[in-house]
């Protein structure tokens, strides 16, 4: 017996009769013989709910959780108990694309919140529904100013990328008539100099200009003079920006950027293990006909009456077919639901707490390592909740003594990127992580460095 | 315009001084006194988010989702969308701390539970279709295929055959389709179906050489059609050194009954979203995992889960062939603990059980409403069926989408409209096997109705609906004056 | 359906105004009509060398994006600035609103086109 499928035996009949088949299998008559599959699925049969559960749960407990100083692009945040509560609603969890505005109006507008929260801490206008994840949204940012510029090729992306979204600029662009150039960094980021020497042999098939602030090291990049810069060398400018961070530190708007991209993932979603979280995208009013994927618009119905549609369909692949610029059809929406609920929790006060609190936080712990314990940093200078130290001890004692200590410490950054040198080791630190479990990570890396 | 107070935004509801949330007191100083962050890094102007208490942020959505329809509340049968009813035990499974609390950089020894999971949530797709292999990396059945396209990309590459650049797709083909391979650098065409919607496979012939990269096929089509001669399509596309890659949109039509793999194909994706009963979520997230023949299996991107003798999993990411990263990490993993729940319920029997009812829903279905409205293929069909209003809107002006609008009048979401291409005025029906019997002839009584009304008085078709919150919404002025933030409230044309 | 005489029709819908050895180009109103509301046209900067059968015009409509292709090889002489503002004036008034007009380097390009009869005929046709 499948609970989930209702019918009774009386009524399978009384549908055949009406069909005038004899059986189901008579459905199927038009598969040929010669493919059917005849055998059953080698799957393990049904189970009931609670067997399910029993699983499951036995699955969860081999996995070991443990205190998270690691970041890499994934953080542990504290999470308002509204956010799971109001996600949970069944009428957001079971309802598909919002094509039909009357009955989706609540989707609508909370994305439309969404969109309005986004442009509010990038301070660029016009943003999307969302995107996968904040790599996809960084590639479908170089394919809009690609797009944007006819006879354009090439991108130049800062080397202090994370080296998920160069993998993922890499696949993107593979097979098409696009070159990506990579900006040195020095010493951990990228200088304007590098910028500008870069811009000047790009020439005149420069498309635009990435960078990621904070960057992989956590390093906050000094952007001054670069979207300058960017424009006089006729590109546009693309911030990947930590939405967090956004709180307190200049907005991509404020840094002249024409784009701003980012992964939502510390807005009020949990790390589970890399997924699910939404790519964030928002642009000035110049580009927000290349904006990729679904936008919701506000209108007015027949009677004058606020209402809330997807727009800019015709920009979809569905209506453009081979000629679409993005092959993105869908948006991660009860995660960017999750995020405008995070926000709204939070407010503008709570935002810029909470930024000023993870500053603060990271700022405490790295100090301590080198004051304490005598690390060295590898980017001296501002950064946000990450930092980026010299660890040139033995790797294995280091990682097992905090796996015994129950502390995921942080990540090395050469198991992301081999060319990375491997003592390099970056520790992230959040305003959930309380003084107690700093002083455990003191304690623990003075027994690991011993 | 006029705005209701009841249905503000966020930010047109923004009360000033409403206390936000609490964080826990931080006992340290508040500005580092190490390193501290120069003004010129730092937001000149605040982010000006809405101001709201707990409680109004609580009645704000709980509002808004009362303004929404969900399976949850009534049928939903769109075409080649699945709406199939989510199981609650999966969201319970989904949401334990063992699996939301842990960091994709943990090893591969803590995060054991999630890997074996993920493992055998793998094998047994690949067991239900035939494949050999696969990521569950990509998020959706669109970022799927354009990962498959790449994977073709990259054998051809390995075969030193890249003039292989021209991919077939049928005219019926969903828009993804066309998309993904133009972007992976493939050149397009479009194949005409023929008069009874099935493809032929003599209308491959004249691309049968060594410029061929294959076929992008869904099967059944979006007609809800099995394409019987799929065999010969297959061993044309293969005799010419050419692959098949499988949209899995329509693969709740037969489970059990026949695999992507025996017809044929190469490649295919799968959207758990649609056959394995993850939540929609309003549009996402999803889930669209890519499986292979073994030709492609170096190809797939990393990391690989691998199963090791002691029978533990792990993350191999030592593949030099690989085609890269599709995705930042390993996919929605949230929704692959649902799809992996949904799979352990329902066993090997209770997957082919879903399909058999899916099928005998849609026949049934199809066996009433023909007689109401034109049905261009009258049967017997897969999963789902299309209707065309072409000749209802020929003799009383009532179109596809009036009939839309006036089912959600009766309180029913509407089938999917005006989709695929090449039936005229269509509704794409897909009642999925969760569906009761007694919800199915509801249905077919409120399009009964609803036919009657166009007879009779069309002119109170073209008005409906009347009794949701919003009426018909003007989506020229949504394009030609865009509002896409409250930020750009001032451009506003009123 | 209209159809003005004097002008000259391709058969992806778009009209010819000739004017010397400047093509004014627009679309039909056939073209319009099933088009539906047009919401945005995008037009390409002036001095621009386009090649006949190149895309040269983008026009989207609330359901569809449909390409508008250059009908002679040439440089683009100008662009209709009023259509950023009101696209809906192609919907109004399909002949009396040019899109772009091309300084021809091959007037005998013209030749293969259609006058307003055939492409009356032509368009009978279709339906």
């Amino acid at each position: 017996m499948i609970p989930y499928i209702p019918h009774s035996q009386a009524e399978i009949s009384a549908m055949l009769d009406r069909i005038g088949a004899a059986s189901v299998d008579d459905l199927f008559v038009d598969i040929p013989e010669e493919l059917r599959f005849s055998r059953p699925i080698d799957l393990p049969g049904s189970m009931a709910e609670s067997d399910v559960m029993n699983l499951l749960a036995a699955m969860a407990n081999e996995n070991r959780t443990k205190t998270l100083f690691a970041g890499g692009g994934q953080y542990d945040h504290v999470i308002p108990s509204v956010v799971s509560h109001l996600t949970g609603r069944a009428e957001f969890v079971t309802a598909y694309t919002p094509y039909q505005p009357e009955i989706s109006q609540g989707i609508l507008q909370a994305l439309f919140e969404f969109q309005s929260a986004i442009a509010e801490i990038t301070g660029l206008p016009v943003s999307n529904a969302s995107l996968y994840d904040g790599a996809t949204a960084a590639a479908e940012a170089c394919a809009m100013v690609l797009n944007a510029k006819r006879k354009s090729r090439i991108v130049l992306t800062a080397g202090t990328l994370h080296p998920h979204t160069k993998s993922v600029l890499g696949t993107y662009f593979a097979d098409l008539d696009v070159e990506l150039v990579e900006l040195p960094e020095t010493s951990g980021r990228v200088e304007l100099s590098t910028l500008t020497s870069a811009l000047e042999s790009a020439g005149e098939e420069l498309a635009g200009v990435l960078v990621q602030t904070p960057n992989i090291y956590g390093a906050l990049e000094d952007l001054t003079g670069w979207s300058d810069a960017v424009h006089a060398a006729n590109g546009r400018f693309i911030v990947s920006a930590h939405p967090l961070s956004l709180g307190a530190l200049a907005s991509p708007a404020e840094w002249g950027a024409d784009i701003a991209v980012g992964d939502t993932q510390p807005l009020g979603l949990p790390p589970y293990f890399g997924g699910p979280s939404a790519g964030y995208i928002a642009c000035g009013k110049d580009l927000m006909r290349r904006m990729p994927g679904r936008i919701v618009g506000e209108s007015v119905d027949a009677d004058g009456k606020s209402a809330f549609v997807l727009t800019h369909q015709a920009r979809e692949q569905h209506i453009k077919r081979e000629r679409a610029t993005s092959n993105i059809c869908s948006n991660q929406s009860l995660a960017a639901i999750a995020n405008v609920v995070y926000l709204s929790a939070l407010g503008p006060t709570g935002f810029a707490q909470v930024s000023e609190q993870n500053i603060s936080a990271a700022a405490e712990l790295r100090r301590r390592l080198i004051d304490e314990i005598g690390l060295t940093d590898y980017v001296p200078g501002p950064v946000f909740n990450e930092f980026t130290l010299r660890i040139s001890a033995d790797r294995k004692k280091w990682d097992d003594t905090f796996a015994d200590c129950g502390i995921v410490p942080g990540v090395w950054l050469s198991d992301l990127d081999e060319s990375i040198p491997a003592d390099l080791f970056s520790v992230a630190v959040t305003e959930k992580r309380t003084a107690t479990e700093l002083d455990a990570y003191i304690a623990c890396a003075r027994e690991a460095l011993s | 315009m006029t705005i209701d107070p009841e249905t503000r935004t966020l930010f047109e509801s923004s009360r000033p001084g409403a206390p936000g949330f609490r964080f826990p007191e931080a006992d340290r100083p508040a500005e580092p006194e190490s390193n501290p962050i120069p003004d010129t890094l730092r937001r000149r102007y605040p982010a000006a988010l809405p101001e709201h208490g707990e409680i109004e942020t609580v009645r704000h959505f709980t509002n808004l989702s009362r303004r929404n329809y969900g399976v949850d509340l009534g049928f939903y049968p769109l075409g080649s969308c699945t709406m199939k009813y989510n199981p609650k035990v999966n969201e319970d499974a989904a949401s334990l701390q063992g699996f939301t609390a842990l960091h994709p950089m943990q090893s591969d020894e803590d995060s054991a539970g999630i890997l074996r999971l993920t493992g055998e949530l793998l094998e047994g797709l690949c067991e239900m279709t035939g494949m050999d292999g696969g990521t569950l990396q990509p998020m959706a059945g669109a970022h799927g295929e354009f990962v498959g396209m790449k994977l073709f990309r990259a054998a051809f590459r390995a075969r030193n055959q890249m003039n292989r650049t021209r991919l077939l797709v049928p005219d019926s083909s969903h828009g993804t389709n066309p998309a993904s391979a133009h972007l992976a650098g493939f050149d397009v065409v479009t194949l005409t179906s023929g008069a009874d919607g099935l493809l032929d496979p003599d209308a491959l012939d004249p691309y049968l050489d060594e410029n061929l990269a294959g076929i992008m096929l869904t099967n059944p089509s979006t007609l809800g059609l099995f394409e019987t001669r799929i065999k010969e399509v297959a061993d044309k596309v293969h005799d010419a050194g050419g692959l098949l890659y499988y949209d899995g949109a329509n693969l709740n039509a037969v489970m059990g009954r026949v695999r992507p793999g025996d017809m044929g194909f190469d490649v295919m994706h799968i959207n758990l979203h649609k056959t394995f009963s993850t939540p929609h979520g309003g549009g996402g997230p999803g889930a669209g995992p890519v499986l292979v023949k073994s030709e492609l299996l170096p190809y797939l991107p990393v990391p690989v889960l691998v199963k090791k003798k002691d029978g533990k999993w792990m993350r191999d990411w030592n593949r030099s062939q690989s085609i890269g990263k599709a995705s930042a990490w390993f996919g929605n993993t949230g929704v692959l603990v649902r799809a992996f729940t949904y799979m352990k319920a329902m066993g090997g029997d209770g997957l082919k059980k879903a399909s058999d009812m899916a099928v005998l829903n849609a026949n049934y279905l199809l066996s009433c409403l023909k007689e109401i409205y034109t049905a261009p293929y009258p049967g017997p069909c897969k999963h789902e069926f299309v209707l065309s209003a072409k000749s209802l809107k020929d003799h009383t002006g009532v179109a596809a989408m009036d009939i839309a609008k006036g089912l959600i009048e009766y309180g029913i979401h509407p089938p999917t409209v005006y989709f695929p291409l090449i039936v005229p005025e269509c509704l794409m029906i897909e009642p999925t096997e969760t569906e009761t019997k007694e919800s199915l002839d509801r249905f077919v009584q409120v399009m009964k109705e609803l036919r009657e009304l166009a007879d009779h008085d069309p002119e109170a078709l073209h008005h409906l609906p009347r009794n949701t919150v919003v009426g018909r919404v003007d989506e020229v002025r949504a394009a030609r004056h865009p509002v896409l933030s409250h930020m750009m409230i001032d451009d506003r044309p009123d | 359906m209209n159809v003005e005489e004097g002008l000259k029709y391709t058969e992806s819908h778009e009209w010819i105004r000739v004017e010397g050895d400047t093509a004014l180009i627009g679309i039909t109103d056939y073209a319009q009509e099933s088009l539906g509301d047009i919401v945005f046209v995008e037009v390409p900067e002036v001095g621009t060398i386009v090649a006949k059968g190149d895309e040269a015009v983008n026009i989207e409509s609330v359901k569809v994006a449909e390409a508008v292709y250059a009908p002679v090889t040439g440089t683009v002489k100008d662009v209709n600035e009023d259509l950023e503002d009101a696209p809906e004036t192609i919907n109004k008034d399909a002949y009396g609103t040019f899109i772009y007009s091309i300084t021809m380097a091959d007037p005998s390009e013209l030749n293969s086109y259609m006058d307003a009869d055939a492409y009356k005929a032509f368009v009978d046709a279709q339906d």
